[in-house]
Formats: structure tokens, sequence, C-alpha cells
């Protein structure tokens, strides 16, 4: 009971000092900054005192740092010894994953559907699928290989003036272009990957953040050939095999299969659009990741010079990542400047790398169900917190530090393991089977 | 005459000739010959700092060395001057595969994972670069199943093919060694560097380690070169012993040898000057 006592005193001493510096510590930041204002009076400027303020955010501070002390530090050892075993974000349900994608997809494919879709909740999953595939498509770099890339909306926007100038141009459809435009991605992925050879980590970082700043700015001056800031106008819609979504005129979707006019069978197929091309980059990369070219990125990520002394040319493995991640930036790319119409280099600042970037961060790097989570976070809540405005990025800091501090790894940091020798519950299991039959 | 060749020269599989390596105005390595025999153990021995795995390095194309020359003679009679070649190609195409001093697995991928890695090239042509792979041939499927019986003919062979599912950097210490080399064994070598893999082991675990590499010389038929400080290691298995000081040889030949050259114990005992001389004189 004693010991209890002192316990308790020792911690009531060190929460009254710690919380005394604290305060100390914000009076001394406040005093000036909210303690006074600069008011603008006609002869000039005038200092007023807010001595209150001051001392409402010392008398706060105190009062919050000392009840975290007493009430929910001390706590702690014991919630995290709690914690620690489930590291997976549904720890109570096996193979989480299993489960989810089937079900997810299923949602997805059903959707425009449902009664609550309207207009603008099928634009906004158009808009969260292209975030899903460009998150999948980084993820490769980034997840997967270790490479740190903020330049990712270099290939996005490739992608999109490749599909854009080539329609343009030379009246190419959308679906001949998609493949040219993942191609030429693919091609600049490689060439950024180049001198980028022998870079790791923050060196890496910058050089990538600097070849999309160096596209971006291509785009921006080549006037003669990009439009320049004018962007590209009038790019051609995607057609359905040939059918086109037009209100008047032969051959229309509407007319061919006998419908109504509705301006709503574009977005839907559009909708249905990005919703293949994303499956289609989630089942390469789930391929991949189990392919031999797949171990050799996760081992690239995990030691480079074990990998070269195993025989595996990291230069090649190297380029490869770089060049199928941008590949899937470069397809989301087109995609984009055909649902838009319009494109100018002011979609593709760095703003975008760092939101696709977040989202493989948030979503655990490595997972694709952790990048769909984080996407319809994400994407979708900057379209609820639309109101807020200027407020929805202080929002989303802070939201991102919250979960940065929760789950440090990410959404889901299970990984799987590409290949098996036991089955999922062990040898043991496996031979008491074998024994019992 | 023939009796005062040593059995070593006469099927070498390395051979390193006046090999020199400097850093600046450091020589780590000076005008440094020795051979290793094949199907021997050769340890490579010497007080710390005395260039040993800078010798490693440069026979596995981490450094190129300043001069000299490497070479490795295969089986079938081919050979490779390593010190022309890239370092990935020196364990794909001239079959040297190494361990590391301090343990280099890929800690987040499964024990199975590690060793289908190293098996990685073949793979990669058997999935014809990917292309074959993503169509699911069968022929990969095959090539696949294969990497995986090697993969668990290794773990057997080093007593954690239950633990083949867990991450490699969960596994004990010991085991995470063991595995180490039984990664390097999976890109088929003809020759093993191992870079003291008896470092932090307990006394049982360096007498498995023991069995394990006079396995790998008698059953596997693999040659091996060893850095290695334990000395129970050293002289109860090798074959031949090369010993460095400050980047010089200063001793070859048998364990037995070895043990009695004066030269050698100077270097770890460090004995005087003088008293040394007076050792050799008498």
């Amino acid at each position: 009971m004693s010991s209890m006592k002192t316990s308790n005193d020792s911690l009531l001493k060190a929460a009254l000092k710690d919380a005394f510096f604290s305060a100390l510590l914000t009076l001394v930041l406040t005093s000036l900054i909210l303690g006074v204002k600069i008011v603008d009076i006609n002869t000039g400027l005038k200092l007023e005192p807010r001595f209150w303020l001051a001392g409402l955010a010392v008398a706060l501070v105190f009062v919050g740092r000392f009840a975290l002390h007493m009430f929910w530090w001390s706590r702690k050892p014991r919630q995290t010894a709690e914690k620690k075993p489930a590291r997976s974000l549904f720890p109570k349900i096996p193979n989480f994953g299993k489960y989810a994608a089937p079900v997810l997809v299923f949602a997805a494919i059903a959707l425009p559907f449902m009664p609550f879709s309207d207009r603008y909740i099928i634009d906004l999953f158009i808009l969260i699928l292209t975030y899903v595939m460009l998150g999948w498509g980084l993820n490769i770099v980034v997840g997967y290989a270790g490479l740190l890339d903020l330049g990712y909306v270099a290939f996005y926007a490739v992608g999109a003036y490749s599909f854009a100038l080539l329609a343009t141009y030379f009246d190419l459809t959308f679906w001949e272009c998609l493949p040219l435009a993942g191609l030429l991605a693919a091609t600049w992925g490689v060439i950024l990957g180049f001198p980028v050879l022998r870079l790791r980590g923050d060196y890496l970082a910058i050089v990538t953040l600097a070849f999309g700043e160096i596209i971006r700015i291509v785009l921006l001056n080549w006037y003669s050939f990009t439009g320049g800031p004018d962007g590209i106008s009038g790019i051609p819609r995607p057609s359905f095999f040939g059918l086109e979504f037009k209100r008047f005129g032969e051959g229309t979707f509407a007319q061919f299969f006998g419908l109504e006019f509705s301006s709503i069978h574009r977005i839907i197929f559009l909708y249905y659009v990005i919703l293949t091309l994303a499956l289609i980059t989630a089942a390469v990369t789930i391929r991949l990741r189990n392919l031999p070219i797949g171990r050799a990125w996760e081992a690239l990520r995990e030691d480079q010079i074990a990998c070269s002394s195993l025989g595996i040319n990291t230069t090649t493995t190297k380029l490869t990542a770089f060049a199928m991640g941008a590949m899937f930036g470069g397809f989301a790319g087109s995609f984009f400047a055909a649902r838009q119409g319009f494109i100018s280099p002011e979609s593709f600042t760095f703003i975008e790398s760092a939101i696709i970037l977040a989202i493989v961060v948030l979503g655990g790097m490595g997972s694709q169900i952790g990048i769909v989570i984080a996407s319809v976070a994400l994407i979708g809540g900057f379209e609820v917190f639309r109101e807020f405005e200027q407020y929805r990025m202080l929002i989303f800091g802070g939201a991102m530090v919250v979960i940065m501090v929760w789950r440090p790894r990410g959404l889901i940091t299970t990984r799987h393991p590409s290949v098996r020798l036991h089955p999922p519950d062990g040898p043991k299991a496996a031979t008491a089977r074998e024994t019992a039959s | 005459m023939s009796s005062l060749i040593p059995e070593w020269e006469n099927n070498p599989v390395l051979n390193v000739e006046h090999l020199t390596m400097k850093f600046g105005g450091l020589t780590a390595i000076d005008n440094l010959s020795f051979v290793a025999g094949r199907g021997d153990i050769t340890a490579l021995i010497g007080p710390n700092g005395a260039g040993k795995t800078t010798v490693f390095n440069c026979l596995t194309g981490f450094y190129k060395p300043t001069e000299g020359m490497v070479t490795l003679t295969q089986r079938g009679g081919e050979s490779f001057l390593l010190e022309r070649l890239e370092e990935h190609r020196i364990c794909y195409k001239a079959k040297v595969a190494r361990t590391f001093q301090n343990i280099r697995l890929f800690s987040n991928m499964t024990v199975l994972e590690n060793l289908l890695v190293a098996q990685h090239n073949k793979l990669m042509l058997a999935s014809y670069f990917t292309i074959g792979g993503i169509f699911g041939l069968p022929h990969f499927r095959e090539a696949e199943k294969r990497a995986i019986e090697k993969a668990a003919y290794w773990l057997d062979k080093i007593g954690i093919i239950d633990r083949a599912d867990t991450a490699a950097g969960d596994l004990p210490y010991g085991d995470q060694r063991r595995l180490e080399i039984a990664r390097a064994m999976c890109t088929g070598p003809e020759l093993l560097c191992l870079d003291e893999p008896a470092a932090g082991l307990n006394p049982r675990e360096s007498h498995d380690l023991n069995q394990l590499l006079l396995n790998i010389r008698d059953e596997e038929n693999i040659s091996i070169l060893l850095i290695e400080h334990d000395m129970s290691v050293v002289m109860g298995i090798s074959d031949h012993i090369v010993v460095l000081d400050y980047g010089v040889k200063i001793s070859d030949g048998t364990p037995e040898f070895i043990r009695n050259d004066p030269n050698v114990i100077a270097a770890y005992l460090g004995v005087e000057e003088d008293e040394l001389e007076q050792e050799s004189g008498s």
C-alpha cells in the first residue's frame, strides 16, 4: 500500500514539474505571439496587449500536460504491451485481404447501379480509382523496390500528354493511344532510372523531385508543342467499341442499344474503364510480386549488396521497377486526359506526387488493400471536407500525423509471403493432418 | 621434387597473383599471392585489420583491385578473371558465392524467399524474363518447383525446415548465420567464400558449423575459402591456411605448419623483434 502511495507521490511530483516547465515554455513562446497584437492606427502601428490570451494558453498547457501525465501516460506501458501483438489493422479476422478483396471488387462493380449513386458519387469514385491505380503503380517503386520517388506525377503527366498530343496531332483514338502512353511513360521511367541508379534514400528523392518539376516546366514552356499554360483542349473521349457517347449523329451508344440518351452513360462507362485499368494493374502487380522479378525487387529493398552478391543484376532490377511503375502511371495519365477532355501543366504539380506517396505510405508500403483504404480516406475525405476550404489541409495534416503515430508503418502492415513451403497454419499442423488421415 | 610442391598447387580453383589494393595512401593488401585448391577448405587468417575482408571484397567484385590478377578455374576447365567481372557476374558466371561478416539476409522476407532470391537468375531464365511467368507457363512452374525443392534440401540440411515461412530476421542468430551459408549455396557455386562464419556462435553452434562446412566440402564437392578468428574452426577443418598481417602474407601452409610457424606466433602474440630473430635462428 505504502509503495503505491510513494509511486503516486513521485508521479504527482514529476507531473507537476513537467507541467510547470511546459507552461514556462508556452509563456516564452506565446508572450509575443499571442500576448501582444499589432494594431494599425492612423498614426502608425501600435501594440495592443492581450495578456489574457497568452495566460489562457499557458493555463491550458499546464492543465493539459498535468492531466496527460496523471491519467493518460501513466497507463501507457500496459496499453502498448496489450496492443503489440496485434500488428494488423484487423487482427480478429484472419486473412483479411483474402476476403476483403473479392468483396471490394464486387462492391466496385455494383456501385453505379446502387440507388444512391448519382453523377457526383460516380465521378468521385472515378477520381478515387485513378488514385488507387496511381498508388498501386507507385507501390511497385516505393513499396516493393524501396526507391523513394517524389516525382511520380511526371509519369502521370507523360501519359496524359502522350495521349493528348497523339490524339490532336495524329487523330489517334483513346484505345490506340493507351498502350503507346504506357510505353512512353515506361521509357521515361528508364530515362529517369539511369542517372539515379547509384542513388538511394534522400538523394534519390531529391533527384526524382527535380525530375517531376523538369517535366512540368518543359510542358509549361514548350508553347509551340504543348500549348504551355493554355493546355490542350478537345481531347477525344473514349468510345465503347467504336460507339460514341453523343446525343446526336450516327453510331452512338444510346442509339445502338436503343436507349434514351443520357449523359450518365458516359460517366458510368468511364467508371468501368478506370475500374478495369485498376484491376489489371492490381492483377499484374500481384502476379509480378510472386515471380522472381518481384522477389528481386523486395530483396533490393532489403539489401542491395546482398543482392549483387547473389548474382542479381541490380541495374536492370531497378530499371524494371521504375519502368513498370511509370507504365501504370502513364495509363492512369491517359485516362485522366480522356476523362477531363482538357489538360494543362497545372494538374501535374508536386502536390499530386505528394498525395500519391501519402496514399502509399498511409496504406502501408507494399499492401494493395491498404492503398485502396488510404485512397478512399484521402481523396474521399478531401471531397467530404470541401466546405471547410482552407482548413481541410490543416485537418488532413493533423489526421495524417495521428495515423502515423498510431500506426507508424501504415494501415496494413502484414506481409504475405510470395511463396510458402508449409501451409499457413504451420508445419506442425500439416504433419498432424497427415498422421490423422 | 614433386613432394615439395603443395597439393593445392596441382588443381587450383582460385589463383590470386600479386594482388594489391590501395585506398589513397593506405596499402590494405600488398602484393598478395596464394592458391586455393579445388575441394579444399582454405582459411585466410590474421589479426584484426590484416586486410582479410578486403581480399574477399576484391575477389567478389566489391572492390576493384589496384593491381594483380585473380583467376577462378571451374571444374569444366573454363576460367574467369574475377577482377574484370562486375560483382553480380562473379556470382552468376564465375560461380563464386559469399557471405558477410555482418549478416546480410533479407530480413523482412521469409527464409524460403531468401533461398529463392538466390536462385534468381535460373528462375528468371525459366520465366522467359517474366513474360512467361506472368502467364504461368508450365515450364516456369516446373522450374519454380525445382527451386523450392533445392531450398527445402538446404533448409533440411541446416535444420530449420520447420521455420521456412518465418521472416529471416526473426530467426535466432546462429540460424541466421547458417541460413546465409545455405543461401550462398543455393546459387550453385564452385567456390564458397565465408567471412567469419563462426563469429558470435557458441561452442555447440560452432561445432555444428564445422560439420556443415565439412559436409559441403565432402558431399557437395564445393571448395571453401573462409576468414575466421575462431581457431577451433580454423585448425579443426582447414586443409590449407594463409596468414595475413598488415596486408602482407606472412605464412602459407598446412594447419600443422602454421601452428608452429614463428612468424604467425609473433603476429598473433606480439613477440618482440629480437626474440623472433632468436627463435628463427635456433
